[in-house]
């Protein structure tokens, strides 16, 4: 055990850990909306976009998050057309690259979180909002929302303890 | 799409054996996972207090550690240790450990942790009354755990266990850091030699669904099969 440089390298080790805490942070904040959305997509009646919020979540979840980064950030720098956009200010960039990842990712597993949360809502709770003639935005927003996050903080928790984990992908 | 050929000139051949390699590794890990389970399950559901906490010590700090780490730990920390103790007993020569064995250990230390954690949730779901039961009957152990318990387990557990088998396979696509050639190094080194990143990548996408979709069918299959009668 060689103390001296442990003591040396820990102000190093410190402010890798800010840029790890800021990605985190910045990938859980977008994660969380694309997994709101696809769950609402998941949940909807139209075949066709329930299928394609169901693809989105089976393919990220079925693939390695290495393979996704890989994708995002060595292939999209492929396709010349691309490279002529806007965007690629932005994909050129290994940081912006992991942060979008690192979201595509957690929204997919969160978008299942949240489905399942939201299909454990009761029936009779909407039915009794909609007999007192709330109209179903209110409905969605003040009685279906807070019962979802109630439900789903635990598994949600576990999200993001993984999300945690799988941030030192990011080093290679 | 030329490259996808098997052959010399296409990459075919060379991904069929990498994602060969990968169910290789999957599955060798997912059976050391068993044996780590099978050690620390019971550590875990025993009486004694320090029984407990090594148990509890092994999955946690396992689960809370990033598996990258437990890679880098084991490959360039594995073949450290070993000749550390050889030399000991006057062996001073380099050794080298495949990286197929500290691979499939190392994601298998993982994936044990899962399971262990898996089996003890199962094993306490089981209702008290069997247990009673068999004792009961004057079973002994043997039959009391292989023949009472276990069926029982295996059909509680079974839908976790799918899980840890996707996280596992999944996890796979980490050991390609050490240079074992499965389908993320082989996409790699394709990637890198016809600078077609995207193909290659997106393949080896295509290959990881496919190997999660087939489990997935064989995965229910079985569920079904050991959920008969209830």
């Amino acid at each position: 055990m060689d103390f001296d440089l442990m003591i040396t390298s820990f102000p190093k080790l410190l402010s890798a850990t800010v840029i790890t805490l800021k990605l985190l942070s910045a990938s859980l904040f977008f994660g969380l909306f694309i997994g709101l959305l696809f769950a609402i997509l998941r949940l909807n009646k139209n075949p066709i976009i329930n299928k394609f919020a169901y693809g989105y979540s089976y393919v990220f979840r079925g693939t390695p998050l290495l393979v996704q980064i890989f994708i995002i950030y060595f292939g999209l720098g492929q396709i010349e057309y691309f490279r002529s956009t806007f965007l690629w200010a932005v994909f050129k960039e290994p940081y912006w690259c992991a942060i979008i990842a690192f979201s595509l990712n957690t929204g997919a597993y969160t978008s299942e979180i949240l489905r399942s949360a939201f299909q454990t809502i009761k029936p009779g709770i909407i039915e009794a909002g909609k007999s007192l003639g709330i109209s179903s935005r209110v409905i969605f927003f003040k009685v279906q929302i807070p019962i979802a996050i109630k439900q789903s903080l635990p598994a949600y928790g576990n999200e993001i303890i993984l999300m945690m984990k799988v941030f030192v992908i990011y080093v290679s | 799409m030329e490259l996808l050929y098997f052959g010399d000139n296409g990459w075919g051949d060379e991904l069929f054996i990498a994602t060969l390699m990968t169910v290789a590794v999957s599955i060798s890990a997912m059976l050391i996972g068993f044996l780590f389970a099978l050690i620390f399950t019971p550590l875990k559901l025993s009486k004694y207090k320090i029984l407990n906490l090594i148990g509890n010590f092994y999955t946690t700090v396992i689960r809370g550690v990033p598996e990258l780490l437990v890679i880098y730990l084991f490959f360039f920390g594995g073949s450290g240790a070993i000749m550390y103790v050889a030399s000991i007993f006057g062996y001073f020569e380099y050794i080298e450990i495949n990286a197929f064995i500290t691979g499939s250990f190392a994601i298998g230390i993982i994936s044990g942790a899962y399971s262990t954690e898996v089996f003890r949730g199962a094993i306490q779901s089981i209702d008290k009354g069997q247990f009673e039961a068999s004792k009961v009957l004057g079973f002994n152990k043997y039959i009391h755990f292989f023949k009472v318990i276990m069926p029982q387990m295996l059909r509680l557990a079974l839908p976790n266990l799918s899980n840890v088998w996707q996280i596992t396979l999944k996890d796979t696509s980490l050991i390609s850091v050490t240079g074992l050639v499965e389908i993320m190094r082989q996409s790699y080194i394709a990637a890198g030699s016809t600078r077609d990143p995207l193909l290659f990548y997106s393949f080896a996408a295509v290959l990881y669904l496919l190997l999660t979709f087939i489990s997935m069918k064989f995965l229910n299959r079985l569920e079904k099969n050991y959920s008969r009668g209830f």
